[in-house]
Order: structure tokens, then sequence, then C-alpha cells
């Protein structure tokens, strides 16, 4: 019998409505695998069993209620009822840590349960626990957590990409089904691609964020990662929807499609017949690997033999993407940032003497090294005399990224196939010293983040070993189609033989003798530390 | 565009409330001068007649009843202070002197 791990949350959620497992031992099953790795894996900042537990109980209560009102009443369960699930550590759990990856936030409780908490606890997920980030999501590889670094199970002395690689590095490890993450220009379809995995970035509005900690709110969205692509639709169902607490979350109806994606492959292939999608050229980007840029041309073939056109179209303002990037998310992170003071939450790092002294003090040790950049860029963006250079500029150039993609649109394309990374996964402390090459990781996937869009990352295959993404844009609120295309292309390259791949490593992580990723990097001399 | 210089960072740090080190700072200027340069690009864009983007949804005007609601309970929110009198938090002085 295949491990309970191992099966996608859809199987799980079968085999919950035939009462043939209990969420209890599903759970369980994942918390001892987690447990028993973490060490090796850092993708977990904390594991609540007892909590867990409570909660998958209640999950099979309402499973036994269901089957003994009938038929109608277990269809109208939720699939995510009863299924464990990560949550990155910036979602409130009412009572639990919410680090988010800072020491700025160490030891605080959160006093409430964040929206999509509250969404989680109504289908009856159960919460696993936390999962480790880059430090308030500033980060592709992971490295810039204050709790060290998470590991990649396909290569554990690579990164697992980031800001949310330990919900990535989780789910690729069969620790947990499905993940929650963040993104605000890249942060989940990058630790997708890199672990292999599915991840979506929903279009702006589509979820709330009331209860997640801050990063740049005009880009922040909080989205699903899975081994599926029937799985990560399934949970941006449970969590998507207005919410009056978030101005910015949309009143857009959220569709039930998103849980009848088809099952069979023939049927999921036919998705792709007669669509139209753009492969924007700008896309395949200076510093590409070979690599990923051969398995992207292939995923291309794929789609265009199961009946797809795949265009050349241009986004002529891409190359501004970066620079236009890194004024804006910063500035808005400066202003986002302010609130930690060490005065209403948070540990009180300076003497006590004067306030002013108290907030140099507990923000100057507070806060990481890329924070301290990204405040330091943000507040001299907005600073007086250079508002109009950078964040006014930034904000126009932002308009004409963002019709680039209006255009295409307008045209009837209905996706955008691109890469999701330039490369595979990269050694730690590789791009530590540099953080512009750091930056570069994002170049594919924050344009989606300026225009709003939603974006989905998928395993497209591998490169040297490592996972390549194949990422897909579609216009404002087309999650139904992405995943359906995303769900297509699954179809249609299943009997590829990367497609059952495990993640090499996952073994040594059962290894006691295998060092933990702290371990590695403190083997690396880094400047940036 | 404009080049950052030592006094410059130390100016930008003490508005955003940074206490830094002297070897942070010396290794920001670097780093910070190089992210600048990188932002150059956009000074090759015209964009003299493009409004800037805010946001990318077209909500506007969100209202909300003005009613009273519950908010988090007093001790719920003094638990996550550094200190506090079981009333209210307790902050350093604020104005010079004793």
């Amino acid at each position: 019998m295949i491990e309970l791990t191992r099966i996608h949350a859809h199987h799980m959620a079968a085999r919950l409505r035939r009462g043939e497992v209990s969420s209890r031992e599903l759970t369980e099953a994942h918390l001892d695998v987690a447990e028993r790795q973490n060490d090796r894996l850092n993708a977990w900042l904390s594991i609540d069993r007892e909590r867990a537990l409570a909660e998958a109980d209640r999950a099979d209560a309402r499973l036994r209620d269901a089957r003994a009102a009938g038929a109608a009443a277990v269809a109208a369960l939720h699939p995510m009822l009863g299924i464990p699930v990560a949550l990155k550590d910036l979602v409130s759990v009412e009572g639990g840590q919410c680090t988010a990856g800072s020491l700025i936030l160490k030891g605080y409780r959160a006093p409430y349960d964040a929206h999509i908490t509250e969404r989680l606890r109504d289908v009856g997920a159960v919460i696993l626990g936390k999962t480790n980030m880059d430090e308030f999501a500033m980060g592709s590889s992971t490295e810039h957590s204050a709790y060290g670094p998470t590991a990649n199970p396909w290569a554990l002395d690579r990164v697992p990409g980031g800001s949310s690689g330990g919900s990535a590095a989780a789910v690729a490890a069969y620790h947990a089904p499905v993940s929650i993450g963040t993104d605000t220009g890249g942060s989940i379809r990058q630790p997708a691609a890199l672990t292999g995995i599915v991840g979506l970035k929903p279009t702006y509005g589509r979820v709330s964020r009331y209860g997640i900690v801050a990063f740049a709110s005009s880009l922040d969205q909080i989205g699903p990662f899975a081994r599926d692509v029937r799985d990560a639709a399934a949970l941006l169902h449970a969590i998507a929807g207005r919410d009056e607490r978030d101005s910015t979350s949309s009143p857009q109806p959220v569709p039930d499609s998103l849980l009848r994606l088809h099952a069979s492959e023939d049927e999921a292939a036919g998705a792709l017949r007669g669509k139209r999608l753009g492969l924007p050229r700008e896309y395949f980007v200076k510093g590409m690997e070979p690599g990923v840029e051969e398995r992207i041309r292939e995923a291309v073939e794929a789609l265009e033999s199961a009946g797809a056109t795949v265009e050349d179209v241009s986004l002529p303002h891409t190359d501004y993407g970066l620079a236009t990037y890194y004024i804006v998310a910063p500035a808005e992170a400066s202003a986002n940032l302010a609130r930690y003071d060490g005065i209403r939450f948070g540990p009180r790092l300076g003497e006590g003497r004067d306030v002013l002294g108290d907030y140099l003090a507990t923000r100057g040790r507070g806060f990481g090294p890329e924070v301290k950049r990204r405040v330091m860029l943000g507040t001299y963006a907005l600073s007086a005399g250079y508002y109009d250079a950078y964040y006014l500029k930034a904000q126009k150039v932002r308009t004409l990224i963002k019709g680039d993609f209006d255009a295409l649109w307008a045209e009837g394309f209905d996706a955008l196939v691109a890469p999701t990374s330039p490369t595979v996964a990269f050694r730690f402390g590789d791009r530590l010293e540099d953080p512009v090459a750091m930056y570069l990781s994002d170049a594919c996937t924050l344009p989606v983040n300026m225009a709003g869009l939603p974006g989905i990352s998928i395993l497209a295959g591998l490169s040297e070993g490592l996972p390549v993404g194949l990422q897909l844009i579609g216009a404002p609120w087309s999650e139904p189609r992405l995943f359906e295309l995303a769900r297509s292309f699954e179809a249609v390259t299943a009997s590829a033989d990367w497609r059952s791949l495990e993640p090499t490593d996952l073994r040594a992580l059962d290894d006691p003798s295998t060092p933990t990723p702290a371990e590695r990097m403190a083997a690396i001399a880094v400047v940036d530390r | 565009m404009a080049t950052l210089s030592r006094a410059d960072v130390e100016h930008v740090a003490h508005l955003a409330r940074l206490g830094l080190t002297d070897e942070e700072l010396q290794r920001l200027e670097g780093q910070l001068n190089h992210i600048l340069d990188q932002y150059e690009i956009l000074s090759t864009v015209p964009t003299d007649h493009i409004p800037p983007t805010a946001q990318t949804i077209e909500l506007e005007n969100i209202l909300r009843d003005d009613v009273p609601r519950p908010s988090l309970p007093r001790e719920a929110v003094l638990a996550n202070a550094a200190e506090h009198d079981d009333q209210s938090i307790v902050v350093p002085a604020i104005l010079g002197g004793e």
C-alpha cells in the first residue's frame, strides 16, 4: 500500500468520505514524517501536534455525521475537510506564533485568526504548523530567514526558492499534501518551480489578506501549493472570496468549477484544443540556463500537440520590470514595516531609556540584512526630493507594464506561457553576496504582480536533475481557466518519465548524519550574514 | 540619477529608524549605490503623459456601515507588549530629560 503521505489530497478526500481512513490517521502520518525529518529540511518553524490532532478529530466527527446523514451530505463536504495543510509563518493563527521569519516577531502570539485561517477551519482543513520563509517574505531562497535556511528536497545543498520556501519544501517532501504561501514578486511560483510542485499566485484581490503580515500591499497575494493541479484549485476555492476586513478583496464570485477539474487525463487534455496561447519573447532572459529553455520549448510543443496554438508575442516593457518592482515593493515595505517598534508587540531590544533609542536598537537588531536593505531603499525612494524620480516614475512604468498584458488580453489570448524561473535551484550562498543576482531570480514572475494578474507554475521536466517550472499567466479573474490549462498540461505529460519522479534527496532526510541546512550555511563563508 | 554618500546613507537610516553599525553602513553604501545603478534604466522610458498605477483592480470607494463593533479584548493586546501595567502599554520617555 502506498504511504498515506504520498497520495494527493483529492485521493485522501475520497478515502475519508468512504471511511477507509480517518483525518487523525492522515494527520499523524504527516506529523510523524515532518517531526522526524525537519532537522535536516528546516521547512517548519513550528509544528503543533496537539492542535492538529484536535482539528483532525473534529473533521472526523463531521465526516461521521455526514455519512450518517446520507450521500447528499457527504457530497456537500468540502474536499479540504480533514486534509492536513501547512501555513507560511506569516498567517495568523490565534494563540500561535507568527514570526514572518524575523527576530523582531520572536515570541509574538497572534491574538486572532487570519481570514484564510477562519476559512480553512470552516471547511475543516487541519493546520499542521507554520513554515519557514525569507524574513518578511523578502528573498528568493529562504536563506534570509532569521531561523536558518530551508533545504530543497531535490538536492539538500540547494535552496528551495523563496520566499515561501518552507511551504514549498514541505509539500515536495510529503510533509503536507498542500500548503499556503504568499507571492509579492514570485514567492509562490518560484519556489514551486524549484521544488517541482504546483503553485498559484491569484489575481490581486482574490484572497483576503486580513491577518497576514504585510510586505508590499499593492502586490501581495495569498495562494496555494500542491503536488497536483486539482489540489491547488481546491485549496484556492477554500480560501478565496470577499472579506470586508480587507477592502482590496474583491466581490468577484469564486466558481465551484475549481472543484470540478477533469479527473481523467483524456478529458483534461481536451481543454487545450483551440486555445490561443502567447509566448512572450522577453521572458527568455539573459542568464537563462539552456536546460530551462529546452524544457520550456518542449512544453510548448506538448501544448501544441494537444491542439493549442502558441504564438510569439511581445511584452515590450518587461526589461523595466525589475527596476520598477525594486522601487515599488521596498517603498511599500518601508511603510508597512514602520509598525515594528518593539512597543506594542515583539521584543524590545533597546535599553528602555528613550523612545528613539529603543526604536533604533529594536529595528537595528531585530531586522536582518535583506530587510534593512529594502527598508533603506524604500525610505530613500519615498524621501523628499527623490519621490518623483523613483516612486512616481516607477508607478508610471508600472502602467506601461500592465498595458503590455492588457493589449494581449484584448487580442484574445487565453493565457501566456513562460518560464517561471530562469534557473533551476541554486546552491546555498551562491546569490547571498550580490543582492542584484538574487533579485534576478524573479525576473519572469514579478511583472505578473506589477499587473495584478494570476500566474501558476507547474513542473515541466528536469534540467541537470533539478525541476523546471512552466508558468501560465492569465487575465484578471481567469484562475478557473488557468487551472484548466495547467491540468491539461499535466494530462498531456502524464506519461513523461519525469512526471512520476520523487525528489532525489528524500532518503537523506531520514539519515541522522545528513547535515542540517544551518550547518551547510555555516560551512560557507558569506559576507552578508 | 543620484549617488548616495555615506552621510546620505546615515540620513536615510535615521529616517527609517534603523540603528546600524559602521560596518553595516559601509556595506549598504556600496550595495545601495549598486542597486540604484540598476534603476537608471527607467530614465530611458518616456512617461510624460502616462498616469501612475497605484493599484491594479478597479475597486473604488469601499464603504461600510459606521457602526461600533467589538475589538480585541484588552488582555489579548497587552499580552504582546514589551511592557504593560494591565491597563495600558508602558513606553519609554518620549520627551527628553527626566
